[in-house]
């Protein structure tokens, strides 16, 4: 085992940053946006658990527990309202949503 | 024997009050029959009351006393109390209140008959007769301060009695705010007596004026102002305001919008001396502020003889009244200034007298005239009025200084104390007071000619329909001519020379300012001084007074108009009063204005409605405007700025 | 060395797929795209004793949440062909700023802090580890409120989830005997005053 802390680090980090360019970049699909956060969250995930590891700490990966867990119920809501939009609106375009504009 | 005393002082000075709460609360339920028996039954009351205290206190030299009523608070070492001094001051105090009260409550109820606020007026005489008894009767600052202000107050609303007329609220309102100013200089003379005696009863603070006399308070840097001259300098300014000497005598000619009867109470006979006796009772400090003293006596000359001046252009006969008590409240601040304290009392009981007197008549051809008071309508009224007409006579004989009438020998007392006073500035005060003698039979008599002799000018509708006035309204005229008349000779020797005089140890003099004293020594009665009067340069005076009045009025009224003529700059002058009421309205009122304009114009306009208001609101509007567009409804330009806040910080993580 | 290869095979993957999430004009694919990325990351996890957790993730991501988003996508019929409009004007910029932070987070995290003489590898386990006994006897005694709350969450989450999607029941014409029974005549019949009118 000689792979070192760092490279798990950078990994996580990459995934983070195509998650957040993910995020910039799409103008279209609302689907899209909520997988980029699945993607930034897989990201962190990642960092605790290579911390857990390298540490020798378990509690990292109970962590992880949680937030697949509220991960989880994000996306279930997050789908939902999508669905509510969708039959609203007609549109899950993101360019459309501007309700909020002030 | 003491504590009955005080208890009797309290009851007379709470009758009045009681008349004034039953009048003004219940006035118009119990009806006007009802309200003016019950008010003038309780200063009757008072007044017999009065009487019995005179015999104690002054006939069975009773020695002064203090009673505590009421402690209003304490604070510190220090104690407000409501307590009463009863001395032989206060006591000739009450007495002549009470005496004129009495007389203008009962003329009140000829002269008022057919006034709507008739209820209202018996209130407010009947208080007003109740704070003028507190001022009197206090035994400490505070407590006069009360009554001071109790009169001013009821000064102003009398003055303002009837408040429809616009002339009236306007005089109440300079009353006001013209005694204000004195307020300022006498309040501020209370904070100094507090600072520098740390007690307000004025028998502490005068028996602590050894030890305060040479203290002086560094009032400018490198200037040096002596305590006792300061406290005095103040206290003066405050009976200056009240008792209308120059610079703040303008408000007396205004307040005669009021009605007469109140004119005689408060603007002649007692309010306005509240300053002289203000000043009589702190004579203990006073005498230790020479430099008061000699400002006094300017002061006072200054306004005997410049104001009386003023008279003699006046065609109201109630202003003519009113500018001859200011110079008669001149004469008696000359008095003061000259240590003669007994004479300044004796003066004020006289004038008391003889000038509510010769308002109470001036009232009655009023009242006769149908609310006309300008002379040039009037004229050979003696025949209609006759019992007014007497009276006036004899008021005006006694305000001229005609022997043996009253006036005669409290003026020449004044006359000569002042002529043997040292102080400086006493020459000056002397032949302002010398020359006065002249003036003030001149405007007298000239307004007794204008008024009853000369061919009757009276407007055509009138004719027929002038008599004499009812005999409430000749009763207290008739009352007050029998002491204008003979109160003098009774009293000057009482009063002034005699060991000890009829005020006691109630005022303070320094040996080397006593000129009574030495007035004494050639004093040789009354009657040998009224028969003597010819020998004196100042009966000469009033008697010139008097024939020129008659020469010019009454003879050949046409050198009067020849005189306008020639003298017509003096004439303006005069009739525009030396210019005060001009200055004050450009100075103050309109400098006010311009100020309050400014302040408006800057401060609330620009600066409050302008930055403050509109200006905060208007910034809010476009930063709202501004910040609109950061909120474009995207969710991605939401997150990009999230990841920029990111950014920023792992920049400040790394290399912060 | 063979534990390189394989970190770095499954890394390129995750990395590979991850791009097409972001890049890929259907989103099926992206959906799909992000499966893969989820395999990979599952062996990453693998490499750091993470068995359970990868599992985890492998059925609960994989197995529902990744079928839900295919569900959705699926159900909404988006128009694709305007997908990419936007994604070439704002591509610069995003690239510029994902690189601005990667390349950030890279320095901050770089072998001088992280590499393997700050944290060295740690034993292997024994032959009797057991992932899963570890994190269990953690999570049901220490963390069990939180374990108690996460449960409670996604409770929660179902009941919003079908709230929000539930379109109501479906409104049917039916008779009902008891309102017509208890009618009375007022409420059918109105009489009217009114006068005659002529004709």
């Amino acid at each position: 085992m000689t792979i070192s802390l760092t490279e798990f680090l950078m990994l996580a980090a990459i995934l983070f940053g195509l998650g957040m360019a993910g995020i910039i970049i799409n103008r279209k699909n609302i689907i899209v946006l909520l997988m980029s956060i699945e993607l930034i969250l897989l990201a962190v995930n990642t960092n605790f658990v290579a911390f857990s590891y390298f540490l020798g700490n378990v509690v990292g990966q109970v962590f992880v527990f949680f937030v697949l867990t509220v991960a989880a119920a994000e996306a279930a809501i997050g789908l939902a309202i999508l669905v509510v939009l969708y039959r609203r609106r007609g549109t899950i375009e993101v360019e459309q949503l501007d309700t909020l504009k002030g | 024997m003491d504590q009955p005393l005080i208890l009797l002082a309290t009851i007379i000075m709470l009758l009045p009050l009681l008349g004034a709460i039953t009048a003004g609360l219940f006035g118009h339920r119990i009806g006007r029959n009802a309200t003016h028996c019950i008010t003038v039954s309780l200063v009757a009351m008072a007044f017999v009351l009065s009487m019995y205290l005179v015999k104690v206190m002054l006939l069975d030299a009773h020695p002064a006393i203090e009673g505590t009523l009421y402690t209003w608070a304490t604070a510190g070492s220090v104690q407000f109390d409501v307590a009463l001094l009863l001395d032989r001051l206060s006591t000739v105090m009450l007495f002549v209140v009470l005496f004129i009260s009495l007389a203008v409550h009962i003329y009140t109820i000829g002269y008022m008959a057919d006034d709507p606020g008739y209820q209202r007026f018996f209130s407010y005489v009947s208080l007003f007769t109740f704070a003028m008894l507190v001022l009197v009767l206090a035994n400490n600052f505070l407590l006069l301060f009360f009554g001071w202000e109790g009169v001013g107050l009821v000064s102003y609303l009398l003055i303002g009695f009837w408040f429809n007329k616009e002339s009236a609220n306007q005089g109440s309102l300079k009353a006001f705010l013209v005694n204000r100013v004195g307020d300022i200089g006498f309040l501020l003379a209370i904070a100094a007596v507090l600072m520098f005696f740390g007690t307000l009863n004025y028998h502490a603070v005068f028996t602590q004026v050894p030890q305060v006399v040479s203290r002086s308070l560094a009032l400018f840097p490198n200037y040096d102002v002596p305590v006792i001259a300061l406290i005095c300098f103040l206290l003066f300014i405050g009976a200056m305001g009240k008792s209308a000497q120059v610079p703040l005598h303008v408000w007396l000619p205004e307040s005669m919008e009021g009605p007469t009867p109140i004119s005689a109470l408060i603007h002649a006979a007692t309010m306005v001396t509240a300053g002289i006796y203000m000043v009589a009772r702190m004579s203990p400090l006073f005498e230790y502020a020479p430099a008061v003293l000699s400002m006094i006596l300017v002061i006072g000359g200054t306004t005997a003889f410049f104001l009386g001046l003023v008279a003699l252009v006046q065609f109201d006969i109630k202003r003519v009244i009113a500018y001859s008590t200011i110079s008669q409240l001149g004469y008696m601040a000359v008095a003061l200034g000259a240590s003669a304290y007994d004479a300044a009392i004796f003066h004020l009981m006289t004038h008391a007298f003889f000038k509510a007197l010769l308002f109470l008549s001036a009232g009655s051809v009023i009242i006769a005239m149908h609310h006309e008071q300008d002379m040039r309508k009037m004229g050979g009224l003696a025949v209609h009025l006759p019992v007014t007409y007497l009276t006036f006579v004899i008021g005006g004989l006694a305000l001229s200084a005609i022997p043996p009438f009253s006036g005669f020998f409290s003026k020449d007392a004044i006359i000569d104390a002042v002529h043997l006073s040292t102080l400086p500035g006493a020459h000056y005060a002397y032949y302002c007071v010398l020359f006065g003698a002249f003036i003030t039979p001149l405007y007298t008599f000239r307004a007794l000619f204008l008024t009853f002799h000369t061919r009757s000018r009276v407007e055509a509708k009138l004719r027929g329909h002038i008599h004499e006035s009812p005999w409430v309204i000749l009763i207290p005229l008739v009352a007050l001519a029998i002491p204008s008349v003979f109160m003098g000779q009774m009293l000057i020797g009482p009063m002034l020379f005699a060991q000890p005089s009829l005020l006691g140890d109630s005022v303070f003099v320094l040996p080397e300012h006593n000129v009574l004293a030495q007035m004494a020594r050639s004093y040789v009665g009354a009657s040998k001084m009224a028969l003597d009067a010819g020998m004196h340069l100042t009966f000469w005076f009033a008697m010139a007074g008097i024939v020129m009045a008659w020469m010019f009025i009454a003879a050949h009224p046409q050198w009067t108009e020849v005189l306008k003529r020639r003298f017509h700059w003096v004439y303006a002058l005069l009739v525009r009063k030396f210019g005060f009421d001009d200055f004050n309205h450009t100075v103050f009122v309109k400098g006010t204005v311009e100020l309050g304009d400014v302040c408006y114009e800057v401060s609330d306009v620009k600066l409050i409605d302008g930055v403050c208001v509109n200006g905060s609101g208007q910034a809010i509007g476009w930063l709202a405007r501004t910040v609109r567009y950061v909120q474009t409804g995207y969710l991605y330009h939401y997150a990009l700025s999230m990841v920029i806040g990111v950014l920023v910080f792992l920049l400040w993580f790394i290399w912060g | 060395m063979i534990l390189h290869l394989i970190f770095y095979a499954y890394a390129l993957v995750a990395v590979a797929s991850a791009v097409m999430v972001i890049a890929s004009r259907n989103p099926v694919h992206s959906v799909l795209s992000l499966v893969v990325t989820f395999f990979a990351m599952a062996a990453v996890w693998m490499i750091l004793h993470a068995e359970f957790l990868a599992l985890i993730l492998l059925l609960v991501y994989v197995g529902a949440v990744m079928t839900l988003f295919l569900f959705v996508v699926m159900m909404i019929s988006v128009r694709q062909e305007s997908r990419r409009k936007g994604f070439v004007r704002y591509l610069p910029f995003g690239i510029l700023i994902v690189a601005l932070i990667i390349g950030l987070v890279v320095i901050g995290i770089g072998p001088e802090r992280f590499d393997l003489s700050h944290y060295p590898a740690p034993l292997l386990p024994g032959a009797d580890y057991n992932n899963l006994t570890q994190l269990g006897s953690i999570l049901y005694t220490d963390y069990v409120y939180p374990f108690e709350i996460a449960g409670v969450l996604l409770l929660a989450a179902i009941i919003a989830a079908i709230t929000l999607a539930h379109r109501g029941p479906v409104q049917r014409k039916v008779q009902n005997p008891a309102a017509q029974v208890a009618v009375r005549r007022e409420d059918r019949i109105r009489l009217v005053n009114m006068p005659v009118e002529k004709k």
